[in-house]
């Protein structure tokens, strides 16, 4: 039994290995692109617009609203990361109901690739904000002592964004592929439908997680004001 | 459960293009159009504001121009009728006016009228009564009545006082020429000497006399010399007759 899309490869050439993680996730990714440019392709700024649009609207209004309420002030510049991390966790997650698939976020590879995203995104967001050396002085803080547990702290989350989203999904999929060889009927259904929840609960934690990271470098290494605004909230 | 280190640097580039492509092509447009929209809204919301209050302005606007109007068409109303009241009063005031005058006139004309008719009736029965009285004494006049008339002139002469007695004197003996002594009769020869003497007498001095008739007098008899007059007539009593008639009629004209 094949517990990772990583171990169905399709090409191989040295080190560059072309197997179902990536290719699934190029299809997920052409969907996404897709059906965003069908919809935003016809937009309208009138009062009464298309269904489609009202939804792309309700969920990207959603997102921003999300993103402000766990304490960034400017939403619309986090966007791109945070909102692209939940809607293609969430799609690969949901996409297990078709047969024959296999989430990239089963991958270990891939969750691991997000893991280090965030990782690496925190402290570009952060230094942004309020540039280097504010954004180092966070490691030091309350005190010096703190900066090696501020370390494994960064290393450890990282770490378990990137097993929590694997192991999750993984299970799921291991689970419905067991019950599938032992009861073929009904349950494997339920089981799919539970392991969608699971993703969508998934992709909202990955994605929270990953914005409040964000947010405690960005608040710290930034401007006063921010800092105060945020506290107010 | 191992991890393959291509995928994962494939899967952070995949995910690095996905990111910036739902940029491009879902969070900006998706974003950009909901602010177009919101921008709009606003605008229309502004707009309608703005409308609202420019309606309000334009209505307080008018109600106050309404209550101007209104204000001022009663002012009006009230000066039309003040000046026509006033107008009225003048109009009628002039009426009565004219009215008294004319009524002041029209009694004027018709007492000037009544005036004149009394006395055309006084002169023309004083007339009448002259034309008649004389017209009766000159036919009943005869050589008795006209003795009788030189007799009540020397009973005069004799009856003067003495004033006048002194002033015929005064006047006989200042003038040079004759006593003339006209009477509507031809004093005869007989009577003359009488006379004469009477007022000699009566003057108290000497003087020559000269004798001329008259008709007009009416039975009478008058002495004139040197500015000095002394008569009697019927025309005195009938004087006294018009005078007489002249009371009745309430006229002074007459007298006039």
């Amino acid at each position: 039994m094949k517990l990772s899309p990583d171990q169905t490869v399709f090409w191989k050439h040295g080190f560059i290995v072309i197997n179902a993680t990536i290719v699934w996730t190029w299809i997920i990714m052409l969907a996404l692109i897709i059906t965003s440019q069908v919809i935003t392709r016809k937009l309208k700024t009138n009062i009464q617009i298309s269904r489609w649009q009202c939804i792309l609207e309700m969920l990207v209004t959603g997102i921003i609203k999300q993103i402000k309420d766990v304490g960034l002030q400017q939403p619309k510049k986090y966007i791109g990361f945070l909102g692209t991390l939940f809607l293609f966790i969430l799609t690969s997650n949901i996409c297990i109901l078709f047969p024959f698939y296999l989430p990239p976020t089963s991958s270990l590879s891939t969750t691991a690739a997000l893991a280090i995203s965030v990782f690496i995104a925190v402290p570009f967001y952060g230094i942004l904000e309020g540039g280097l050396l504010a954004y180092l002085k966070t490691y030091v803080q309350p005190s010096f002592i703190m900066l090696p547990f501020n370390i494994i702290s960064e290393l450890s989350r990282t770490l378990a964004l990137a097993v929590r989203l694997f192991g999750n999904i993984m299970s799921g999929t291991v689970i419905v592929s067991i019950l599938l060889s032992i009861t073929p009927f009904i349950f494997p259904v339920v089981m799919s439908a539970l392991g969608m929840l699971t993703g969508v609960v998934q992709a909202y934690i990955f994605s929270i997680l990953a914005a409040v990271y964000i947010t405690a470098a960005t608040t710290k290494s930034g401007k006063p004001e921010n800092i105060s605004i945020t506290t107010k909230k | 459960m191992s991890i393959n280190w291509f995928t994962v640097i494939a899967q952070i580039v995949n995910f690095l293009v996905l990111a910036w492509l739902l940029k491009r092509f879902l969070y900006k447009p998706v974003l950009n159009a909901i602010d177009e929209r919101e921008k709009r809204i606003a605008s229309q919301i502004g707009d309608a504001e703005k409308k609202e209050a420019d309606a309000k302005t334009e209505k307080e606007t008018f109600r106050k121009k309404n209550e101007d109007f209104d204000r001022q068409r009663t002012a009006l109303i009230d000066k039309a009728l003040e000046e026509t009241k006033a107008e009225k009063q003048r109009l009628l005031e002039e009426a009565r006016k004219e009215a008294t005058d004319l009524s002041k006139k029209m009694a004027e004309a018709l007492k000037e009228n009544q005036e004149n008719l009394v006395k055309k009736i006084a002169e023309k029965a004083k007339d009448e009564v002259f034309v008649i009285v004389g017209k009766t004494l000159k036919d009943l006049a005869n050589i008795a009545l006209e003795q009788q008339i030189v007799d009540v002139f020397t009973g005069h002469l004799k009856n003067l006082n003495e004033n006048e007695k002194k002033d015929l004197g005064t006047a006989l003996a200042k003038s040079a020429a004759p006593v003339i002594i006209r009477t509507t009769f031809d004093i005869t020869a007989a009577q003359q000497p009488g006379l004469e003497q009477s007022i000699k007498d009566a003057a108290g001095t000497d003087a020559t006399f000269k004798f001329q008739t008259v008709p007009e007098l009416i039975s009478g008899i008058e002495l004139n010399a040197g500015g000095y007059k002394i008569a009697w007539s019927i025309s005195e009593y009938l004087e006294s007759v018009k005078n007489s008639i002249n009371e009745i009629t309430g006229t002074k004209t007459v007298e006039k």
